[in-house]
């Protein structure tokens, strides 16, 4: 009993600081939860966290918020996606509430806004590390497909704002056609 | 019934802002602005501008901001409930589906084409944000090149300190805040 309230405590602190931190953006919040939940706390691996992204991203809502419950709930289920709700929209729920009271002031400091430009450096810095990290392992696997969708991806996505929903669904096809062609090549081999 | 209003105007957010942050600005402007009156345009500027300052998903930001005005603390906690809502439902319904199924072989074909594509959006967005740190802009044409140093130096010593020592990266983002501060200060 201890344990799994241990677990559940550990969620809701690891997943609230890590809301707590995100900056600029849904996007922002992944490589942080890689690192606490995939490197530190090894509760869900690589790849797994890859496909909680996408689900997160093709689904409606915050992309911060859809991330963290899928890993709640694949930690400790339905309670698990509860805890990892509530965690998440806790910090912004409090400082928007503190905010909203002097948000003029807030607004125009210039301290504030320089923290905050140094910050937008730093998170810009944590996301090349992770997507260092994640396109390396994808580099070892020694394919040349991946690499091509990741290259199309990314010029689709940076250089021609397409949108997410698209790129997501030409490359599950192109997932799809791919496993299809090596079955029937391999099934070709075997005769 | 202010609650029973934000909520289901909240919800309505929830469920159709689909792709993110940005997406779901002109929805959440079309139901506090123009079909509500609770904030006006320039209210509703001033809160996407917080929204960016501080740390959360635009939409609660903005769930938060528009349910404390509207009524108080509660209106606040309703409007971020109806938010999140109907995204935890169908999220909790895919993620099911996806531990159930991920080992046959269609379900694996289309994660694995899913993968590289991820990995190349999050790397977009990291780009676009290394820009707007450095340079000022999302997109950065030739004719507009003013680098600001100090960003830049904030973010390769963040990126040598996390390479390098692995460290959490919380603490590169405080330490980024505060460097900040300090060299936009200074210089």
């Amino acid at each position: 009993m201890t344990e799994k309230k241990d677990k559940y405590l550990k969620l809701f602190f690891t997943t609230f600081r890590v809301s707590a931190f995100t900056f600029g953006g849904g996007f922002v919040i992944i490589p942080l939860l890689k690192r606490k939940f995939v490197d530190e706390l090894h509760w869900i691996n690589e790849e797994e966290m890859l496909d909680l992204t996408a689900i997160a991203q093709s689904s409606p809502g915050a992309v911060a918020v859809n991330a963290s419950v899928i890993i709640g709930y694949h930690v400790a289920g339905l309670l698990g996606a509860l805890i990892s709700a509530i965690a998440t929209v806790l910090p912004p729920l409090v400082i928007i509430s503190v905010i909203s009271v002097f948000y003029k002031a807030f607004r125009d400091n210039v301290i504030v806004s320089m923290a905050m430009k140094g910050m937008l450096a730093g998170v810009a810095a944590v996301i090349f590390d992770v997507v260092i990290n994640m396109a390396s392992a994808l580099i070892k696997q020694k394919r040349i497909l991946p690499l091509l969708v990741m290259a199309a991806a990314f010029t689709a996505s940076y250089f021609f704002k397409v949108n997410v929903i698209v790129i997501i669904l030409v490359c599950a096809l192109i997932g799809v056609m791919d496993s299809v062609i090596r079955e029937r090549k391999m099934k070709g081999e075997e005769r | 019934m202010i609650y029973l209003k934000l909520f289901l105007s909240f919800l309505q957010i929830g469920l159709f802002s689909i792709g993110g942050g940005y997406a779901a600005m002109p929805l959440i402007k079309e139901q506090v602005v123009d079909i509500n009156p609770w904030l006006t345009s320039m209210q509703f500027a001033d809160i996407m501008a917080i929204a960016e300052m501080t740390p959360g998903p635009i939409a609660i930001n903005c769930a938060t901001f528009v349910g404390i005005r509207v009524g108080g603390i509660l209106g606040a906690i309703v409007a971020t409930f109806g938010c999140i809502l109907p995204s935890c439902f169908i999220v909790i319904t895919l993620a099911h589906f996806y531990y159930k199924y991920r080992d046959l072989k269609s379900v694996k074909g289309v994660l694995s084409g899913l993968r590289p594509a991820v990995i190349a959006m999050i790397a977009s967005a990291g780009l676009g944000i290394f820009l707007l740190a450095v340079f000022g802009e999302k997109t950065v044409s030739a004719g507009s090149l003013h680098v600001d140093i100090r960003a830049l130096l904030i973010f390769a010593s963040g990126l040598f300190v996390l390479r390098k020592f692995k460290i959490n990266p919380i603490y590169v983002m405080l330490s980024a805040g505060v460097c900040g501060m300090i060299l936009y200060s200074v210089f």
